[in-house]
């Protein structure tokens, strides 16, 4: 092959495209081999997406035409369809088949009904597929079929087991995501009324702010906010992420809430920038703040295990919210955003994954009652303190350098002469304190005295699985250089 | 970077893997576990041995692995970080064949091994950090590699002892993320320098450095156990002896009170400390901890609560030395980072023979003990005379150099506090030694040790009465030994010769 790296990527990209959906489809029409499908797809999508990055890193472009976008079919923006790579939907894309890899081989034995396997596994993939559109989708009606595709099918994957709590859980679920995604439509379509563009790039080109434009951005930011559980609109994650199987509540709090913060991310960095103004990020910070201090309490009073982590993902999802007005005093901080997400991201699947094998163990999640089964199964409680440790910020994991960025944005804030600093700088180092609060209680019941109790038997996928993502997420500590790097090749980015 | 980086390296891994190979171990496999134990410690005092020899010739061991952009992961070698280094592992060495010893027949051994490695990995990363981040990421590893040996028991005294250790040492440690970053941002990603790097600042950032300076000592100072930030230590003595051990001796207070060092000496520099007044405020909170400490160390009546205390202020002498910030005085606290070590492991090691073989807790329980258990009788009284400073036993060597430190600082009311620190520390040492050679006992001992195991062929079992013996007879040579070369103080003169090229010293 003679040919560069940069020109073999549209081809990559859209072979990468083609494969995620190849197996959703194949899934669907071959229930019984699903699961085979599945796990053996699995490998291959992380495969292609790790190849995928090598091509774009050894294509090694400025950062300034570091975007790849082929027109699929050949028709060009603003008429055809438009897929578009770059740092920032690279990096999610390896975030997304690490966990989506991790999720496969877990439900490999977490989902042993032969009826079940057949209805997760399509499902499963679906959401994938969805997840890979998203990130690679280049306008803002593509986005929106992406992000239907992600949520019906993460809907679906809630409801699945058919208990009486999962199906209310789906049901709240559902109404939510109606709305968000009703809302984020009727902002797209007041975009393409006003512009006549969908895409991205033409769009941030012609945008000059008017009142329909801030209206698109409020109800459109206000539907992704609902779907990303951002405080004040977090009120049903809990219950659902909650009740949901352990290998969808991985990727529910993993990728899905993380796949809609990406199109905040993208909206705010893109067309919708110069609608930020100081006083808005000093509210959004204050959200972020409320959000910390609400999410943990409501870890700190849970006394069952999956709720606690459930509302852990609220409570740091507001350091997403507090880095907002760092992002308007150095707006590089926008990195630090994106690699606290993949890190948490990875982390909290890794937690959710533990929880899981022990849920499955004692046959419950009631906290109070589970000190037998953490006794016994230190490996889990092991994996589970580890994307604990990183969930707090602490060293030697991808947590604590997230954690040292943030706190270098927030204490820039400060010597730029922000009072509210202080509030953000407290906020985020404080917030560590309240997570070691909440894993705490997670894990210390396997230090007390007592009786060990090995519970049910669990298959070795769900044994070893979530410690291999702990020990992935400990080790984003040292790809903190990369990940800068790669997401530096964000062109339209500042 | 040095290809000698590996041995850095090496030097971390010789702990780390083995620790992580015995957590996956189970509980059953002994043999193989002791293997692994004594196996890693024997190659990593190997090993640092290898580096000191080397590193006295003057070679360079530097190993720098990219963080962040801008912000390396620093390991590396000065004569400083080896005193610390070798230190903690001759006591990590002796401490895992007590541990082994005193463990014996117990449950989840596989956990506790696993965490006492990691923790003596952070350690001995503590001591070769080369940065401020670097150390940053080992401190912090240190308190989570502690925790669970504080709360190995599981009772809830000992859940409740291992809250309030991470509470106090999460908090400050955030207190000490918060500086760190806050002190990079200033001035960068300096690696350590003698004489400090923050030279250039001091005249334009004056307030903020001494805000700096205040919150890097509330991050170490928890640690180091300085007033008021002490509460933690007194309760975590809950925890088995040899985590006591580590934590007073080898690793937890040490990783405090060599911090400070690190601050003081290699970040703002002795002359800016005392420029700013820093060093005066660390002198004043370093004997307030001193007499403090000797004072509740009188009023109790638990044998371990009353050597905890005395950690609390023997601690502090490491603290004053580095903040009188002259040459004699720098020598005085360092050579007690090592001073303290050897004495006080001694002495929880005699603690845990005492309460192991014969069920003794209380000081009024010692009566007698002399003549049942007269080889670690002999141990404590060492421990103690060593304490208390009596020449020529290690403590004296201490308290001479800080002596003469205090009064080339002109810092002259620190000789009282050094004397009635003394008179103190003979009145809460002496009792339990008098008590324990002179004292009678009427009823037979409660043979706590024989009846769960049968009888011993010494007066203990011998993994319990070497170590002992051992670390009792390095604090006597310590002493005894000091003018000699590659003693501690040696050593020590070394580090303050080469490194600490303060004007007008010659040692």
């Amino acid at each position: 092959m003679s040919e560069t790296p940069a020109a073999m990527l549209p081809l990559a990209i859209s072979g990468l495209v083609a494969l995620s959906l190849a197996l959703a489809i194949l899934a669907t029409i071959w229930p019984r081999q699903a699961h085979r499908i599945g796990g053996y797809g699995a490998v291959l999508m992380a495969a292609a997406v790790v190849a995928l990055s090598a091509l774009f890193l050894a294509a090694g472009p400025e950062p300034e035409n570091a975007a790849t976008r082929v027109a699929l079919g050949g028709w060009e923006a603003p008429l055809g369809v438009m897929l578009h790579l770059d740092g920032l939907s690279m990096t999610l894309l390896v975030l997304t088949s690490v966990v989506g890899m991790a999720t496969s081989l877990y439900s490999l034995g977490y989902v042993h009904d032969p009826i079940e396997r057949r209805q997760f596994w399509p499902l499963w993939l679906w959401l994938w597929a969805g997840l890979n559109m998203l990130l690679l989708s280049g306008d803002a009606f593509n986005l929106y079929i992406s992000l239907e595709v992600v949520s019906l099918s993460a809907v679906a994957l809630v409801a699945f087991t058919g208990t009486a709590a999962a199906v209310s859980g789906a049901m709240r679920y559902l109404l939510i995501n109606i709305l968000g995604s009703l809302s984020f439509l009727m902002g797209v379509v007041l975009l393409f009324g006003e512009h006549g563009v969908l895409d991205l790039v033409l769009l941030e080109a012609r945008t000059e702010i008017g009142p329909t434009e801030r209206m698109a951005a409020v109800l459109m930011t206000a539907g992704l906010m609902l779907k990303a559980a951002l405080f004040p609109l977090h009120v049903w994650l809990a219950p659902a992420h909650g009740s949901a199987p352990a290998p969808v509540s991985a990727v529910l709090s993993g990728l899905v809430v993380t796949g809609s913060f990406y199109l905040i991310l993208r909206l705010w960095m893109g067309p919708f920038a110069p609608l930020a103004t100081p006083a808005f990020g000093i509210l959004v910070g204050l959200l972020g703040v409320a959000a910390l201090i609400w999410g943990s309490a409501q870890a700190l009073r849970s006394g069952r295990l999956k709720s606690i982590v459930a509302y852990s993902t609220v409570a740091q999802f507001g350091y997403l919210l507090i880095a907002f007005p760092l992002m308007l005093v150095d707006s590089e901080a926008w990195k630090v955003v994106v690699f606290f997400a993949v890190v948490h991201a990875l982390a909290k699947a890794s937690v959710f994954l533990a929880a899981g094998t022990l849920q499955h163990a004692a046959g419950h999640d009631r906290i109070a009652e589970m000190g037998g089964i953490l006794r016994a199964r230190g490996r889990t409680v092991f994996a589970l303190g580890l994307a604990g440790v990183s969930l707090m910020g602490l060293p030697f994991t991808g947590g604590f350098i997230a954690k040292y960025l943030l706190l270098e944005a927030g204490l820039a804030t400060i010597l730029a002469g922000s009072l509210i600093g202080v509030l953000w700088v407290i906020a985020i180092a404080g917030g560590g304190l309240l997570a070691a609060g909440y894993v705490l209680r997670m894990v210390a019941p396997a230090f007390h005295r007592g009786p060990r109790d090995a519970g049910e038997a669990v298959s070795p996928w769900m044994d070893w699985v979530p410690l291999g993502l702990a020990v992935v997420a400990a080790a984003a500590g040292f790809a903190g250089t990369l990940t800068l790097h790669t997401l530096t090749l964000t062109p339209g980015a500042p | 970077m040095s290809d000698g980086g590996w041995l850095l390296l090496a030097i971390l891994m010789s702990s780390l893997g083995p620790g992580l190979a015995i957590f996956f171990l189970p509980e059953r496999r002994y043999g193989l576990r002791t293997l692994l134990n004594l196996g890693g410690a024997g190659t990593k005092l190997v090993l640092v041995g290898w580096l000191l020899v080397s590193v006295l010739r003057g070679d360079e061991y530097r190993l720098v692995l990219p963080l962040l952009p801008g912000i390396d992961f620093v390991l590396a070698a000065d004569a400083l970080s080896l005193l610390f280094a070798t230190l903690s592992a001759v006591l990590w060495f002796v401490t895992t064949v007590y541990a082994i010893g005193y463990l014996e027949g117990s449950p989840r051994r596989s956990r506790f091994f696993g965490f006492f490695s990691l923790c003596v990995s952070a350690t001995v990363g503590i001591a070769l950090s080369g940065n401020l981040i670097t150390l940053l990421i080992f401190y912090e590893l240190l308190t989570l590699a502690t925790w669970p040996l504080v709360v190995h028991r599981g009772t809830p005294a000992a859940l409740r002892a291992g809250r309030l250790y991470l509470g106090y040492t999460l908090t400050s440690g955030l207190v000490l993320f918060t500086a760190i970053v806050w002190l990079t941002l200033l001035a960068g990603a300096e690696s350590f320098v003698p004489g400090g790097y923050l030279g250039e600042l001091a005249s334009t950032h004056e307030t903020t450095l001494k805000v700096l300076f205040v919150m890097l000592m509330i991050g170490f100072g928890v640690k180091a156990a300085l007033v008021p930030l002490h509460s933690w230590l007194p309760i975590a003595m809950v925890a088995p002896a040899p985590v006591s051990a580590l934590l007073h001796a080898v690793a937890v207070v040490k990783a405090g009170a060599f911090g400070i060092v690190r601050v003081v000496n290699d970040v703002f520099g002795a002359e800016v400390a005392i420029e700013l007044g820093l060093a005066a405020g660390l002198v004043v909170v370093a004997a307030i901890t001193i007499l403090y400490g000797s004072i509740q160390a009188l009023r109790t009546d638990d044998l371990k609560q009353r050597l905890a205390f005395s950690t609390v202020s023997q601690v502090s002498y490491i603290v004053l030395g580095v903040a009188l910030a002259g040459p004699l005085g720098v020598i005085g606290g360092l050579v007690h980072l090592v001073h303290q070590g050897i004495t006080k492991i001694t002495l929880f090691f005699c603690a845990g023979n005492f309460a192991e073989t014969l069920g003794i807790h209380k000081i009024s329980e010692l009566d007698g003990v002399g003549r049942r258990m007269p080889l670690t009788m002999l141990a404590f009284t060492l421990g103690a005379l060593g304490m208390i400073g009596l020449p020529p036993l290690a403590g004296f060597v201490t308290k001479w150099h800080l002596g003469l430190g205090a009064l080339e600082a002109q810092f002259h009311w620190v000789l009282a506090v050094l004397i009635a620190s003394s008179l103190l520390n003979a009145a809460y040492f002496l009792p339990p030694v008098i008590r324990g050679w002179l004292g009678e006992r009427r009823t037979p001992w409660h043979e706590h040790m024989v009846e769960h195991s049968g009888p011993t062929r010494f007066e203990t079992h011998w993994m319990l009465l070497v170590p002992t013996l051992f670390v009792a007879a390095l604090s006597l040579l310590g002493g005894l030994l000091a003018g000699m070369s590659l003693s501690p103080l040696d050593w020590v003169t070394l580090i303050v010769e080469r490194d600490y090229s303060i004007p007008g010293f010659a040692p």
